[in-house]
């Protein structure tokens, strides 16, 4: 086999370093293709042009911008809000099953494309963590620290998972159009985004089926953990906290 | 499997890439406006600038490369993107002021016009995939509407468009109210708005410098290119690893892909591409779940919901991880291959 060359390689250790230090991700990208090009003796005017070249043909990734004003003005007359009390209407709530349903809602309206609809601190922090914990605790009374912190940890997590499982199944999305881009640029044609959005549909799928299949157990994992903490405060602490959180 | 695209392109449509990337121009045109006149903006003209750099290579693109010649307008295109990567870079782009109307008035709208707030982001998906499959073909007088090789695109924007008139018919507000509010949503997505463009230049200048052969010289050290299902494990499991490292799928992507599954996957075995970069970008996502690179999604929630362990997020995301990159490594090996 021939001589190894990792010279291109460079570019790479540049974008780990530059993420790594947190400088901003255009400059990071900027200066790993800058790099790349030093790096394998490209010369200047040559770069430039790759750069702008690339750049000229990938402009469908910005063919997002074209949705926002549609989101805009929904939000601007109440999409949100009408989510959220949507939502909170749900009834018969217990911690797994507000949080099945906010999964399956956020994957679907992120296929829709409605990305920026919920979020961490839009509606995690604000809604979700709360009803899921205000559930548990209308079960279980006041809830120890590590019990609200493992719900509100699940709460987090159905929203990260839920939208990054969606969201490739919307052909407008970034990542979509980045692997249609990509695939041009390498000469493979004859593919378009809804191809790709449509192959995202298993995984999702799968996603879907897993986490609520986790979710079905968070019960019992509440109910466990809860007699573990009453059962370590029995043992460990003075009697009398133990007997201020039985009564 | 490689069609020969330019051909297609050549078809007259209404619906062209060239039109839509004069669409996009002229949206982003008006934003720059609208920005402008924001005297409580905190970096007005440099926010204004970042917009109309970019702006500009929609606008004046396909034009200076059929006047100045493709070399110049390269050149150009080139300088904006450094002077755009710096102006993000120092900080430049910020958010503007914006005239929102208070919760309450949200809710009372909300509230009048209820369900029919979400008919509107429904149709977009709909009126997209319905076009493409269906009206393809269809002409007006003797044009085709849709651009035959960014047949999605084209029907996208058509049913933005759609969706805009639909939502000006429930909410009563114009399209021109709408323009003006979508600056707030580009504000608060800012410079991560151009990012994807960005990686995907530096998938091109990654293939210019044949980095794709050095990690296929790496992976050939490590694996045989005639096992398929090690391949397929290798791609799936270093887009997670990468993406964990980069905390970023979009950046893990072209790399990987231009490194493992085009060499090996697509033109050593024939795979098809569609399914393959699909599952590949989400194994990516399986990464992004396990690490603390992805400050926004798994570090920020932490801290707003006041855990005490700080990677507790990541923790209860693991194992849901773990299943799914397992199901996408089989999911792939199974569909990708077509003998």
């Amino acid at each position: 086999m021939s001589e190894l060359n990792f010279l291109p390689l460079t570019g790479i250790l540049v974008v780990i370093l530059g993420f790594a230090f947190r400088f901003n991700p255009l400059l990071v990208v900027t200066c790993a293709g800058l790099v790349t090009g030093w790096a394998v003796d490209l010369d200047y005017l040559t770069l430039l042009e790759t750069f702008g070249e690339k750049f000229l043909n990938s402009r469908q990734l910005a063919s997002f911008l074209l949705l926002l004003p549609v989101i805009a003005i929904l939000e601007r007359y109440g999409l949100q809000q009408h989510a959220k009390s949507w939502i909170a209407s749900i009834k018969g709530a217990t911690t797994a099953r507000i949080l099945s349903v906010y999964f399956v809602v956020r994957e679907c309206s992120a296929a829709l494309g409605l990305i920026n609809l919920a979020g961490q601190p839009q509606t995690v922090r604000p809604l979700l963590a709360p009803m899921a914990l205000g559930a548990a605790s209308n079960m279980h009374g006041d809830l120890p620290k590590p019990v609200r912190d493992m719900i509100s940890a699940h709460a987090a997590a159905c929203d990260n998972i839920a939208v990054f499982f969606g969201e490739d199944i919307f052909i407008a999305f970034g990542a979509v159009l980045l692997m249609d881009a990509f695939l041009r640029e390498n000469g493979i044609t004859g593919i378009e985004p809804l191809h790709i959005g449509l192959w995202a549909i298993p995984t999702a799928i799968a996603a879907l089926i897993v986490h609520l299949f986790r979710l079905a157990r968070l019960e019992a994992k509440i109910r466990t953990q809860i007699a573990l903490h009453a059962e370590q405060n029995g043992s460990n602490t003075s009697n009398s906290v133990a007997r201020e959180e039985l009564a | 499997m490689s069609t020969i695209a330019s051909s297609a392109s050549a078809q007259p449509a209404i619906l062209s890439i060239d039109n839509i990337y004069l669409l996009i121009g002229f949206v982003v045109l008006f934003l720059v406006v609208k920005t402008l006149q924001d005297k409580h903006h905190p970096k007005r003209l440099t926010t204004a600038l970042f917009w109309g750099l970019f702006g500009s290579v929609f606008l004046f693109g396909d034009l200076s490369a059929a006047y100045l010649g493709e070399n110049l307008t390269h050149r150009w295109v080139g300088s904006f993107v450094i002077a755009i990567a710096i102006l993000a870079g120092m900080g430049k782009v910020s958010m503007g002021s914006y005239d929102v109307p208070s919760d309450e008035v949200q809710t009372a709208s909300a509230r009048r016009i209820g369900n029919k707030l979400f008919i509107p982001a429904v149709l977009i998906p709909i009126v997209t995939v319905v076009c493409t499959i269906l009206l393809k073909d269809i002409q007006v007088a003797g044009l085709f509407v849709f651009d035959q090789s960014h047949v999605t695109l084209a029907a996208l924007t058509l049913a933005c468009t759609v969706a805009l008139l639909v939502s000006w018919k429930f909410t009563g507000g114009s399209p021109f109210q709408a323009l003006g509010e979508s600056r707030r949503l580009v504000d608060s997505i800012g410079w991560a708005a151009i990012l994807p463009q960005m990686l995907a230049m530096l998938g091109g200048v990654f293939i210019v410098a044949n980095t794709g052969t050095a990690i296929q010289d790496l992976v050939t050290l490590f694996v045989s290119p005639d096992n398929r299902f090690m391949l397929v494990v290798i791609y799936c499991v270093g887009m997670a690893l990468f993406t964990m490292v980069m905390g970023n799928a979009f950046a893990a992507f072209p790399v990987m892909t231009a490194g493992i599954a085009v060499p090996f996957l697509i033109q050593g075995h024939g795979a098809s591409p569609a399914p393959l970069v699909a599952i590949g970008m989400y194994s990516g996502y399986c990464g992004t779940l396990m690490t603390p690179m992805a400050a926004n999604f798994n570090i920020v929630p932490a801290a707003l919901l006041d855990l005490k362990d700080k990677y507790q997020v990541i923790k209860v995301q693991i194992p849901t991880a773990l299943s799914l990159l397992i199901i996408n490594i089989l999911l792939m090996y199974g569909v990708i291959f077509n003998d």
